[in-house]
């Protein structure tokens, strides 16, 4: 018999490939713990460019993350320029005064030229586009805040493992 | 055979389903592609996003983000999330013919 000849094309056919395809994400947690600008902006990018590929985004805002959703605070985030060491500049240089808020406007400037929209627009967007956006009880009681401190876009306060319970079957990110 | 006989087999497309070559895109080939990604039938609102996207890529030599494409089209960011649930970023240009955008926003 010529078995070796004629089982050579069946190994190589085309569905055990199909079979190895990795599942595509269907859901993404995304857990905010940074309130500074250079921190806040990946988990909102991020979860947008989930919302834009039909993938099913849910932000969770936890300890200074906080401030990326708290009224009075998200439009005067800033980048940090101590204890940052991408910043390229001695720490001591970083903690002069008015240094924060330069380099602030600075990266202001880039993403307005990368049509990046502020804060508060990304909130928005997200909102609009279905993400659900969710602040941390705990983080809350911690920093005293009241639900009425938050944007109206906040979909809910919740405790961690409530958050886990809406996160059902997502891949969750820590930022 | 003549553009309007044209079908989604027919075209140059790439591994994520994208048109290879926008001038061989019809309103054919959008509806079909429409279907294919669970759009269904599409709407007088659809083409509005449709002919805005392929005007302004003509213009400005890439497709435009979700972003200009609600600020400029007419069509809201919710709307454009009612009109293409699965994905309005990447299913607007696929269905108008044009490559994936390489924005995030």
């Amino acid at each position: 018999m010529t078995t070796a000849t004629i089982e050579r094309p069946e190994v190589t056919a085309t569905p055990a490939v199909e079979e190895t395809k990795p599942e595509p994400i269907q859901h993404i947690s995304i857990i905010c713990s940074k309130g500074t600008l250079d921190m806040a902006y990946p988990g909102l990018i991020l979860a947008n460019a989930a919302r834009m590929s039909g993938i099913e985004a849910t932000l969770f805002f936890t300890f200074w993350g906080l401030d990326v959703i708290t009224e009075k605070k998200l439009d005067k985030l800033h980048v940090a320029t101590v204890g940052n060491p991408s910043m390229h500049i001695p720490t001591m240089v970083g903690g002069l005064p008015g240094m924060e808020s330069m380099a602030t406007s600075m990266m202001k400037k880039e993403m307005e030229k990368l049509d990046i929209p502020p804060v508060r627009e990304m909130l928005e967007i997200l909102s609009d586009s279905g993400a659900n956006i969710y602040a941390c009880r705990m983080a809350m009681d911690m920093f005293k805040l009241e639900t009425s401190d938050l944007i109206p876009q906040v979909d809910g306060v919740l405790s961690a493992m409530d958050f886990y319970d809406k996160s059902a079957g997502a891949h969750l990110l820590f930022i | 055979m003549t553009t309007a006989e044209l079908t989604i087999q027919a075209v140059d497309r790439n591994e994520e389903g994208f048109l290879l070559d926008s001038s061989q895109w019809t309103p054919d080939v959008a509806q079909q592609l429409a279907e294919e990604a669970g759009v269904g039938p599409l709407t007088d609102k659809h083409w509005t996003v449709l002919t805005f996207c392929r005007e302004d890529a003509a213009q400005q030599g890439q497709p435009p983000g979700l972003r200009r494409i609600s600020k400029l089209s007419g069509v809201n960011m919710k709307e454009l999330y009612q009109l293409f649930p699965k994905g309005p970023g990447k299913l607007a240009a696929k269905i108008a013919g044009l490559p994936k955008p390489q924005g995030c926003i």
